[in-house]
């Protein structure tokens, strides 16, 4: 960050967003159909889950309503990161047009610029129906909500928001190299979603390390729903506390790494 | 101490190449060809503050590296670099705080947005204090007549309208230093007209520094007191126009409207273009002398008009690039 | 013909300049394959009530699902979708060839280049080390080939007339955005269709999609009889000609549109 406070940052971090979202409100129709486009793309997946759920009446002793309370976590956090990410969502775009230029040449951190510029407002499309899957299953759940539980769901999405994005800032980071590697990064996003809209447990060896100590998306829903079911892989594990954490330390690094590409582009001259 | 001070500056690229056709497709899923491009090789000069210069150069010669070394978004593989006592490219913050920048070829404005908000937005993020920016914004509106512009979304704006605004957009904050590059790209002449008023009016009130990069020699010839020619990564000349005029020759123009078209055969004189009345004459001063030359044509031909003129920049720079060329 | 084969030429060539992302494709199919299976394979363990297919069946249909995943229509030509734009696609309309098969040229093209390219090396090592297997038997692997080509003209028809679609600028973006994903589910993308509850199966059966996916992986591993395989290629080519005819006559129609708004 460049000199000037948290709080002066927040500020230009807000009048931003109002200027992307103004900007994007005036294609009111695009929105409208975009957004709509999204909830039904996203919503056919959860239509195979219930087929599949109808044939054979459980996963691994996890019933449709729980596995729905995964999905819409999943979903929700996918959809925050995708509409505050969309900045380096475009980024190899920015760099191979040579806009990367313009945003050195303002006094302030580039990953920042990178970040704020856009907030995408039909991601509401993944989030309204993520929302949907989770209040439906967390309502047919056979469990008790408490405060606690209410909060560790809380907890999961913010997490699982926070390392979606942390993927993005890293697909942007690897734009500096080449703009080729945008498909290797949607393996692990999209592939993520995909794969954490199911109970980790249920994945072979290599996969649940993946998504548990590389990409830690275990935290993001598996374990504090698991925890709240009362069916944690890890009993006694704070989950509380270490989701959160390590959300957070995936994120930070990721964030680190942005400096080294940078580093890379003014050597290079791109 | 000058106020830009550059030495021995080098750089060098690495561009990939591929081979052509099917098998070159293949080939570039193994390997990669690469071949080194010398963009700098050893640019020196200073600029004092309040200078207007002019760069100029063929397509390829440096230009452009130079200015994003001085920019601080590029880091040169040798040499020094000072702007206002800093470097560039380590203290990137600090400097491009107060640095403006105009691309010809694209605009730094928010596409969908008003000018106005773009400018807020502008404020914003360079922290100007209100005040400070509200005094400068209504100068710059004023100087720059975008006035009526303000509330237009910048995809409406004219090209001549858009470069105006992206002027007082780069200004906003008070930059010492001012790079233009390609700044009247694509304009009409009444445009071309204002933004060199403007930049005129600005180095002469504010003692902002400007760098002009430009391949419209009529700009230079209007703007710039000196000229730094580069070529192949080398500063070749650093001079007045007059000085780099008189590098590649000598001779002055006699341009002649004949009552009819004549053929013109005058010791002392070449014939450089003749089309129906037109007739232009290229003639060495110190051998030929001016009034000399006037007189012998007036007597021998129907002349209409005449006048006389150096030889246009165009030409002395085309000659210019075409000895050094890359 | 050689300017057709021209065109699938210079996509080969660009495909190759992109050698990361090809690389990275497969590794992400890859990925999605194991997610699937691993899925599929939980399902079963999880009841033992008999299922319309075996899990090996599913297996093959997931990986053959994910090498011949280019040859879904997914998103409209980009290219096209430029033209129309533009106004470029006039001069698509002054040119001698036909417009109507020069486009369907072109979604030909866009799904054999890429999926070639992927298939290959993805059914290679789905064979060899994922436990994918071979068809039956000399029959199915045959007509499996032949309904291979027949989903490959379904999905070029479909992929048309969602280009031609474009030609309606607002509406066709939105049809053209929403249409992928719908067709994804009742082609058995997502799910074999034989899982889906009977009132969805009707649906699907009723729509030209399966024969994409479902049908022709299903021959694969002989989850259709050899013996009833000819039905599934006729069925797509019948498909395959009622979508040209009507690709044809959208396109009549959106070209007349076109000039009439002087477009």
């Amino acid at each position: 960050m460049s000199a000037g406070s948290l709080a002066e940052h927040l500020r230009l971090a807000c009048r931003y967003a109002g200027v992307s979202v103004r900007s994007q409100l005036q294609y009111r129709a695009s929105f409208v159909m975009l957004a709509l486009s999204q909830f039904v793309v996203t919503a056919i997946e959860f239509v195979g889950i219930w087929a599949l759920f109808l044939r054979f009446g459980s996963l691994r002793g996890w019933t449709l309503a729980e596995v729905a309370v995964l999905y819409g976590m999943v979903h929700v956090s996918f959809a925050l990161a995708e509409a505050a990410g969309r900045g380096f969502d475009l980024f190899p775009g920015c760099v191979r047009m040579g806009d990367f230029d313009r945003i050195l040449l303002r006094p302030r951190s580039t990953v920042f610029q990178i970040a704020v510029q856009e907030f995408q407002i039909m991601r509401l499309g993944r989030f309204t129906q993520g929302v949907a899957a989770l209040a439906w299953g967390a309502a047919a759940v056979h469990a008790v909500w408490t405060v606690v539980g209410v909060l560790a769901v809380a907890i999961g999405v913010a997490t699982g928001a926070a390392i979606f994005y942390a993927l993005f800032v890293l697909q942007g980071t690897l734009a500096f190299w080449t703009v080729e590697t945008l498909e290797i990064m949607n393996t692990v996003t999209y592939g993520g979603t995909e794969a954490a809209q199911y109970p980790l447990s249920i994945y072979r060896g290599w996969l649940r390390t993946l998504f548990t100590f590389v990409v830690p998306l275990a935290c993001a829903n598996y374990l504090p729903a698991g925890w709240v079911f009362g069916r944690a892989d890890a009993p006694g594990l704070p989950v509380l506390i270490v989701c959160p954490v390590v959300g957070a330390a995936f994120l930070g690094v990721c964030l680190w790494l942005w400096r080294f590409g940078e580093k890379r582009y003014v050597s290079t001259g791109n | 101490m000058s106020l830009i001070h550059v030495r021995d500056l080098r750089k060098s690229f690495r561009v990939s190449e591929r081979a052509p056709g099917m098998v070159g497709a293949f080939a570039g899923l193994v390997r990669r060809r690469c071949r080194i491009v010398e963009a700098l090789a050893g640019v020196t000069f200073d600029v004092e503050a309040g200078e207007i210069v002019g760069y100029i150069g063929p397509n390829g010669a440096g230009k452009s590296t130079t200015i994003k070394v001085l920019s601080g978004i590029l880091v040169p593989d040798s040499g020094e670099c000072l702007v206002g006592s800093r470097v560039p490219w380590r203290d990137r913050l600090n400097h491009v705080r107060d640095l403006g920048v105009v691309f010809g070829q694209r605009t730094q404005l928010w596409w969908d947005l008003p000018v106005t908000e773009s400018f807020d937005l502008l404020r914003a993020i360079y922290g100007v204090p209100r005040r400070d920016f509200a005094e400068r914004r209504e100068l710059l509106v004023e100087l720059l007549c975008i006035g009526r512009l303000l509330n237009t979304p910048v995809r409406q704006l004219s090209l001549g309208e858009r470069m105006r605004c992206d002027i007082a957009a780069a200004l906003l904050h008070g930059p010492r230093i001012l790079f233009l590059d390609e700044p009247t790209i694509g304009l009409d002449a009444p445009s071309k007209l204002a933004v060199r008023d403007f930049i005129r009016r600005l180095v002469r009130e504010q003692g902002t520094t400007v760098i002009l990069t430009t391949h419209d020699l009529d700009d230079i010839e209007a703007l710039c007191t000196r000229v730094l020619l580069i070529a192949a990564g080398r500063v070749l000349m650093d001079g007045t126009l007059d000085s780099l005029r008189e590098t590649v020759t000598h001779e002055r123009r006699l341009t002649l409207d004949l009552t009819e078209a004549a053929e013109i055969r005058e010791p002392g004189a070449r014939v450089v273009y003749a089309e129906g009345s037109r007739v232009v004459l290229a003639f060495d001063p110190e051998e030929t002398s001016a009034p000399d030359l006037v007189a012998r044509i007036a007597a021998r031909y129907a002349v209409r008009d005449l006048f006389i003129h150096s030889v246009p920049i165009d030409e002395i720079v085309a000659a210019l690039y075409a000895e050094h060329a890359t | 013909m050689s300017a057709y084969a021209a065109v699938i030429g210079a996509r080969f060539r660009v495909l190759l300049q992109y050698r990361a992302a090809a690389f990275a494709g497969f590794v992400t199919q890859i990925f999605w394959g194991w997610i699937r299976l691993m899925v599929f394979q939980a399902f079963y363990q999880s009841s033992a009530a008999p299922q319309p297919m075996s899990l090996p069946q599913v297996a093959d249909y997931i990986w053959l699902g994910q090498a011949m995943l280019a040859m879904f229509p997914w998103n409209v030509d980009g290219e096209i979708r430029d033209m129309v734009r533009t106004g470029r696609v006039a001069y698509e309309m002054l040119r001698p060839a036909d417009v109507y098969w020069v486009w369907f040229c072109r979604a030909v093209a866009q799904r054999t280049a890429p999926t070639l390219l992927r298939a290959v090396p993805l059914l290679a090592l789905a064979l060899v080390f994922f436990g994918m297997r071979t068809p039956p038997g000399a029959a199915e692997a045959l007509w499996f080939a032949a309904c291979l080509a027949g989903a490959l003209l379904i999905s070029s028809a479909v992929s048309t007339i969602l280009n031609i679609t474009l030609l309606w600028t607002v509406a066709g973006d939105g049809i053209a955005r929403l249409a992928p994903s719908l067709i994804l589910i009742t082609s058995g993308m997502i799910v074999p269709v034989p899982f889906f509850p009977v009132p969805i199966r009707r649906v699907i059966e009723a729509l030209p999609f399966r024969g994409v996916n479902d049908l022709p992986f299903r021959v694969y591993s002989g989850h259709i009889p050899a013996t009833q395989a000819w039905q599934v290629l006729t069925q797509q080519l019948a498909w395959t000609m009622v979508l040209v005819l009507f690709g044809r006559w959208l396109m009549a129609r959106g070209l007349k549109r076109m000039v009439v708004q002087g477009g």
